[in-house]
């Protein structure tokens, strides 16, 4: 029997949403009531908001849901891909009323509130859409307590930028962890938490991989100390930019032969870590649907992105590094976006290698989970 | 990887007559797939019998054969054009298989053509259940694919030498224990029995006993498969899109409404998906590319479809198909995504990512739609045209036609599809006191599918049934079910408010309520209510459909409205013409006039056709928008007019379409006259808003439309009508058919395709007609009953005109085959006319031209006459484009949708002409000597039906209009494109066989001769008694055979349905005769319905026997021959 918890009572309490540009939407108040600030971004998945609201890369950020229908599924304690919801606002059009879904354990509205993350709904979130499309990425606050418009801006314009913000130290765990391979193991890989999502490390410990979890703040002793075959990087938010201590790991574990695979964030630092630099996007990749091509197979795979950062590597040729040859390996097909990087040695073995999107997915399509394999074979040294 | 150099002329086959199931979807995937050939430089030749078509226009082949999808035929045209590849699968499931039985036939292999889109091992695995079930079940477990699970339960496994009852009880005893590992319900499939028998559905113990007990009786070998029930699942479908290089897509989720247990087609269906996880979603993803890989298609698109248990989410694959769907094109039209297009391309070799995404221009279509919008699809049925057919839906699909309607959530997207049906009762209503609802009967009622459902769920709600009461009565998932409810506590605000303030009413429109339920609710008019929103500037805005949530700018205005905050509609400066669509098929209203608005816009639209008007009024041409709500459609294309409003056909939806538009720049004004009667229904009212209509005026169209100001306009032309009147009780009525002579023909004005149409016979039956229809709001003191006096033994005859104020040209002559009083829709005819001489022709031209200019019509005008004892009554006159323009234009090779357009916006006839759009020296009733003859034949859909008790309907036609479909018979004499025609329509003709006449007595004289031409040609006839006496006494030797209601004689001789039921006759003649419910009335019912279940050709008309006695004539002679369009229009 599916879930028939009674129909929650929408507040009919008012909210406004601000952008630093000055443009304003009234709607009504959901999930906590309060006010909040962030950076508003758009995402455009139609399914896996509970993913999507625990995902740590979303953290001081305000996501706002293309899809209109948001918490039809309700909640439940077997989806989140960390320990709490980390968006700093959320903004739906068409919130449900009664979750249905046999695995619902209780409402979204319900879970926002227990968490306090405030939100606005009722609004026109394509218009808005639309606005952070062509005016790109801005600071916005949604506020149910502050009803004039012109104060909430005043606000807005005071806090914090998302570029040049540190921010994986304030997601990341503080003390390591296990998670165990499942089945026989084969392998231990050293990942450092930078916004971790819990699909992860599952996706490696299902191919014999023991991961040892390592604060954002690890050192290189601190990875060699757990005998690693391997290094990963995790996404995680903020500017990749203003993040220096593991690009300096990543680069005394690269001198040193550990093979490396990175996701997202884990992409940016290695291209920083191989002397590429990196740029805001205007509006970013959010969303499952993006179109994504393996330059080697030719292949296209549709996959899960977020990431308002990207790295700035030439398409068209290598680039000599300390480390070894370096080549774009994925590019997105929608606007030639860098979508990862591989590290070659001299006799044209990989060595390491980095994804700007997401192949553990969570949400989004198993398209890219080939690329743990892959990691595996560069574990096993076969490539 | 680019497009494939080593293949040149590719064949497409479309998909044949519209019937249920494969309606004009196929035209619209068929047009798409060669357009692209043709643009990627393929030479293309296209088969396809049906004339109604965008894709038979001879502009979108090299080659365009109009001829019948039968192996014989195709072959022809293979062996004639010579294609090196096949593209078979958008033509629907008839092009499918008859690129099978051309495979299996050995003719693909003989001619070196190879089946490209999908191949056949692929279509064999899809197709095959066995095949597909282990497919299924070797997917990764992790993805939790089953198929539904099943015993076989075998009796025969005892000791040799047991006694059947001693096998059955040992069967059972296995049913009983495989029903204890499946739970029940279990659904029980004997083995080896015909047509089902000893099958059914078991919900306990004392079910199974006896169901299980039959089945295993009736079973040769004792068995049957006892299999889990998954009735009440919640049932997707995802479309799936995948090219060589192995790159897959899935274009688009959809979710029932309704759960499993009703055939997609007959569900109200959403998209996207609705009630899914991620984690959900991506493993039926995930199956969805297993399953695509496996089968093993690798050029193009199919969709597959699931049940997912809402208890615990275990997912069982239904089936899928290899092949573009009518669900792909409901999914291209939600999306953007434009799969038949698509899906061409990679058939020749493109790869998705070289495929360019139209909407965005600068993304590749290598990438899954995502929508920021909500898709609802409902399903159109026509059972008020078979009366005695179970409503009851199962998985045997029913339904006619479908609206589709986007909202930005699904309330508004369900109100506007349910408005967009055009059938009052479809849309919710809450003007029933809620004290008069029965809770418990609402109930009930909600527990079997039917046409209509939703609204008694919304009657159940209002009754006070919990959420959980109406899953348990229904399975619709409670989110949908809180949906509804979600409509009923608005509708329940709005009623209680004191007065109706900003916020509630912007508050209603949010959720989709129209004036006019809001109007009623309140007490007032759907006008009142629409001021009152006007001067608060409550006005929807228009959004994009753009496949990327708005994450890239769109390039193709394809627009829906939304009570949203901010609207897309660009500005524009050159004129507007607006085109009002014809909305969901029905049966008497489809394809044929989508083509016409297709045409409209073609040809005035400054980027298509119409940017090459020169000498014309208007020189720069215009832009279109065409309005409409049809996912089935080639005019709710994206690609076919400059703008694309996918909205209902309603006064308040176009009207707000019309400002909208006003407000983006100039409009010139809006054509009502090609969708058929949905937008001539609106023009009155659009004219009074002030909306500039274009071509005839509103007042002209009612003139057509009422009897007397009609009567004045023939009166002064000096024409006559039969003899008629009207009435609005039963009391004028009968005064009236006394005075003009029983039989009558009565039906309710303003209704298109004959509905409530009947030819009455006496006193008595004149009543109980008039109690049925004023019962059902047809006839009323506004809309009454019109009577004619019936013309027996008249021919009837159908043109189509055009006329610009000053000049007629007359499209095309159409000769009836039937007799006068089977609806012109249903019938079969010719043209040019085949009895008509110059003299007849001279007449009807100087009528129609009398008409025309009495009544007013700018552009097309459609008048039905009878010519009977040399009178030329007039029977009807329609001041709009009629069913039969596209077979009309086919036939006589003249664009006379695009002239009429033109003529609209103020080009004369002669500026056509000088244009070249129409001939220079002649019009469709001067046709040169060496005119092939075209003959159309009807459709129709009885096999779809059948009464509650499991009997079919009858298959008698009549006055009013019961085809889904038409085919084209094209050739040089009347007989070989007769045969061609019932090829197409039913299969071939025999050539030899057995011939079974039976003949009312009024017939009887005029079969003589032509049933002796079939005894001539080595037929053996059969006949009943009274014919077999006439048929004897004038030298035709002939059988008797026993009647149905006779029984089998004592020698077990067959009756008549037995023999047929054998496939022991090959043609069947039988003219229905007698009133009521006699004996041969009976008997001729049983006839038909036999023919009908075991295809045997069944000819109801002498004149049809005429006709199918020179098209076997034509047959035997030997090779009729394939000719394309375009080579006909060479031979000059």
């Amino acid at each position: 029997m599916p879930s028939h918890a009674p129909a929650t009572t929408p507040t009919c309490r008012p909210a406004i949403l601000v952008l630093e540009d000055g443009r304003t939407f009234h709607g009504e108040s959901y999930g906590a009531e309060g006010e909040t600030f962030g950076e508003a971004v758009f995402n455009t998945g139609m399914t896996g908001y509970q993913e999507t609201l625990t995902d740590p890369s979303y953290h001081r950020q305000v996501v706002v849901m293309t899809a209109p229908h948001i918490g039809n599924t309700g909640i439940n304690d077997e989806d989140p891909e960390s320990r709490r919801i980390w968006v700093s606002g959320y903004v739906v059009r068409d919130p449900a009323r009664v979750p249905s879904n046999w695995r619902s354990q209780r409402s979204l509205d319900e879970e926002l509130r227990a968490q306090g993350v405030v939100g606005i709904c009722g609004i026109d979130t394509r218009a808005l859409t639309r606005h952070l499309r062509e005016r790109g990425a801005m600071r916005c606050a949604i506020s149910s307590v502050e009803t004039d418009p012109a104060a909430l801006l005043a606000k807005v314009q005071d806090a914090e930028q998302m570029a040049g913000a540190e921010l994986a130290s304030q997601v990341s765990v503080d003390e390591a962890y296990v998670v165990p391979a499942l089945g026989e193991k084969r392998f231990t890989v050293a990942a450092l938490d930078l916004g971790i999502k819990a699909m992860t490390p599952h996706r490696m410990a299902e191919r014999g991989i023991e991961v040892h979890v390592l604060p954002a703040t690890a050192s290189i002793d601190d990875v060699l100390a757990v005998s690693p075959d391997g290094l990963f990087f995790s996404n995680g938010p903020g500017d990749p930019a203003a993040t220096t201590g593991q690009v300096e790991l990543l680069r005394s574990a690269l001198e040193r032969g550990l093979p490396y695979f990175g996701i997202c964030f884990g992409n940016q630092l290695f291209g920083r870590a191989l002397g590429f630099g990196t740029y805001k996007l205007t509006y970013g990749h959010r969303g499952i649907n993006q179109p994504v091509m393996d330059r080697t197979t030719k292949k296209v795979e549709v996959t899960a992105h977020n990431h308002g950062f990207a790295v700035d590597a030439p398409l068209d040729r290598a680039t000599e590094t300390p480390y070894g040859s370096a080549a774009v390996s994925h590019v997105c097909l929608n606007d030639d976006v860098v979508e990862g990087l591989e590290l070659r040695d001299a006799a044209g073995r990989l060595t390491a290698f980095s994804v700007q999107y997401h192949p553990e997915a969570a949400a989004g399509p198993h398209d890219a989970a080939y690329l743990f394999d892959r990691f595996v074979s560069l574990l096993e040294g076969e490539i | 990887m680019p497009k494939r150099t080593d293949i040149s002329t590719v064949m497409v086959i479309g998909s044949g007559p519209i019937v249920i199931g494969q309606a004009c979807e196929f035209d619209y995937s068929g047009t798409q797939a060669c357009r692209v050939l043709r643009d990627e430089g393929y030479r293309v030749v296209l088969v396809n019998s049906n004339p109604a078509t965008i894709m038979t226009d001879p502009e979108f082949a090299d080659a365009t054969y109009v001829e019948p999808i039968t192996p014989e035929f195709v072959e022809k045209v293979i062996a004639q054009e010579r294609p090196d590849a096949l593209l078979a699968t958008l033509g629907g499931q008839t092009a499918l298989n008859a690129a099978m039985n051309l495979h299996a036939a050995g003719i693909l292999e003989k001619y070196g053509v190879e089946l490209i889109g999908a191949s056949v091992e692929a279509i064999e695995k899809g197709e095959n259940r066995e095949q597909f079930k282990r497919i299924v079940e070797a997917l990764p477990p992790e993805w939790g694919a089953e198929v539904a699970r099943s015993v076989i339960c075998n009796g025969e496994e005892l000791a040799p030498g047991s006694t059947k009852e001693q096998k059955v009880a040992h069967g059972l005893q296995a049913c009983l224990d495989g029903a204890e590992t499946l739970g029940y319900p279990v659904v029980v499939r004997p083995s080896f029995t015909m047509g089902g028998a000893g099958s059914g559905l078991a919900y306990d113990e004392a079910d199974l006993r006896r169901i299980a007990g039959q089945g295993l009786t009736a079973s040769p070998t004792t068995e049957v498969l006892l299999e889990e029930s998954i009735l009440g699942w919640k049932e997707y479908e995802l479309e799936v899109m995948r090219d060589r290089c192995d790159n897959v897509v899935i274009v688009c989720s959809i979710e029932n409404v309704d759960p499993l247990g009703v055939h997609t087609g007959d569900s109200i269906t959403v998209a996207p998906a609705m009630t899914l996880t991620d984690r959900e979603y991506q493993r039926l993803r995930n199956i969805s590319l297993g399953v695509i890989r496996e089968v093993g298609v690798d050029t193009g698109g199919c969709n597959i479809q699931f049940a997912v248990n809402p208890v615990d989410g275990r997912i069982v694959v239904i089936e899928m198909n290899p092949r573009v769907s009518r669900s792909s094109a409901l999914a291209s039209k939600a999306t953007g995504f434009p799969i038949a297009k698509i899906a061409a391309k990679v058939a020749v070799g493109y790869t998705l990512d070289e495929v360019r995404n139209d909407i965005t221009r600068e993304t590749p279509a290598s990438f899954e739609p995502t929508l920021d919008y909500v898709v609802v699809k409902v399903p159109r049925f026509a059972f008020e045209k078979f009366p005695g057919a179970d409503p009851v839906l199962t998985t045997h699909m029913k339904s006619v036609g479908e609206a589709m309607a986007i909202g930005r959530n699904f309330t508004e997207a369900l109100q506007k599809a349910l408005r967009s049906l055009e059938n009052k009762s479809a849309v919710f209503d809450w003007e029933k006191d809620f004290v008069d609802l029965d809770k418990a009967a609402l109930l009930a009622e909600i527990a079997s599918p039917h046409d209509g459902r939703l609204k008694k769920v919304m009657d159940a709600i209002r009754a006070g049934a919990t959420p959980t009461e109406i899953f348990d009565a229904t399975g619709i998932d409670p989110w949908f079910v809180d949906q509804l409810a979600l409509i009923n506590e608005i509708a329940v605000e709005v009623t209680a408010a004191d007065e109706l303030t900003p916020a509630l009413l912007r508050k209603a429109k949010r959720h989709g309520f129209s004036d006019v339920q809001i109007g009623k609710i309140r007490g007032m008019s759907a006008d009142v209510v629409r001021g009152v929103r006007h001067a608060l500037g409550i006005r929807p805005v228009y959004k994009t459909v753009d496949t990327c949530a708005a994450e890239f700018a769109a390039r193709t205005p394809y627009h829906y409205s939304s009570y949203d905050e901010e609207t897309e509609v660009e500005p524009r400066e050159r004129p507007a013409v607006i085109i009002l669509g014809s909305g969901p098929n029905r049966i008497g209203q489809g394809i044929e006039f989508d083509y016409s608005c297709v045409h409209a816009s073609l040809a005035l639209s400054a980027n298509k056709d119409g940017g090459a008007i020169a000498g014309g009024a208007q020189v720069g041409g215009y832009e279109t928008v065409m309005v409409n709500c049809n996912p089935e459609t080639v005019s709710t294309d994206y690609d076919t007019s400059d703008r694309l409003y996918f909205e209902p056909l309603t006064l308040e939806d176009v009207l707000e379409v019309v400002a909208a538009e006003q407000a983006a720049g100039p409009v010139a004004g809006v054509i009502c006259q090609l969708g058929g009667q949905t937008p001539l229904g609106l023009a009155q009212g659009l004219a009074r808003a002030g909306v500039p209509i274009v071509g005839t005026s509103p007042d002209a169209i009612d003139l057509a439309e009422e009897r007397g100001a009609f009567g004045r306009v023939l009166a002064e032309a000096g024409l006559v009508a039969p003899k008629h009147g009207t009435a609005t009780s039963f009391v004028e009525a009968e005064r009236i058919a006394a005075e003009i002579g029983y039989p009558v023909l009565v039906r309710p004005s303003y209704v298109l395709g004959g509905r409530g149409m009947e030819i009455v016979y006496d006193e008595a039956a004149l009543e109980a007609y008039l109690d049925k229809y004023v019962a059902a709001g047809l006839i009323s003191h506004e809309a009454p009953v019109l009577v004619d006096r019936f013309l027996d033994d008249a021919v009837e005859i159908d043109v189509d005109a055009l006329f610009d104020g000053e000049e007629l040209f007359l499209g095309g002559v159409m000769e009836h085959i039937e007799e006068a009083g089977i609806h012109s829709g249903d019938s079969s005819c010719a043209l040019p006319p085949i009895t008509l001489g110059e003299r007849e022709i001279a007449r009807i031209r100087e009528a129609t031209e009398a008409i025309a200019r009495g009544v007013g019509v700018r552009g097309l005008l459609n008048i039905q006459f009878a010519l009977g004892s040399d009178i030329l009554y007039v029977l009807e006159a329609n001041p709009r484009a009629s069913r039969t323009v596209p077979f009309v234009s086919k036939a006589t090779a003249t664009p006379l949708a695009k002239a009429a357009a033109r003529v609209m916006l103020g080009e004369s006839i002669k500026d056509l002409r000088d244009a070249g759009l129409l001939p220079a020296d002649r019009d469709g009733g001067e046709l040169p000597p060496d005119q092939p003859i075209a003959v159309k034949e009807a459709v129709m859909p009885f096999n779809r039906f059948r009464t509650a008790d499991g009997s079919q309907v009858d298959t008698v036609l009549g006055p009013e209009m019961k085809s889904t479909g038409e085919v084209m018979g094209f050739d040089r004499d009347f007989g070989t494109a007769f045969s061609k025609s019932q090829a197409a329509a039913f299969g071939p003709l025999p050539t030899s066989g057995r011939v079974f006449v039976s003949m009312a007595n009024r017939d009887k004289r005029s079969m003589i001769f032509p049933v002796k031409v079939l005894a001539d040609m080595g037929f053996e006839i059969l006949a009943t008694q009274g014919t077999a006496e006439v048929l004897r006494r004038n030298g035709v030797p002939c059988q008797v055979v026993r009647k149905h209601f006779e029984g089998p004689g004592p020698d077990g001789e067959k009756t008549t349905v037995d023999l047929i039921r054998d496939g022991e006759i090959q043609l069947i003649v039988n003219t229905p005769y007698g009133a009521g419910k006699s004996n041969a009335r009976l008997d001729g019912y049983e006839i038909r319905t036999a023919a009908v279940m075991a295809n045997v050709v069944c000819i109801t008309t002498v004149q049809g026997l005429g006709a199918a006695v020179q098209g076997i004539e034509a047959a035997r002679r030997g090779e009729i021959g394939v000719r394309s369009l375009q080579d006909w229009a060479r031979r000059a």
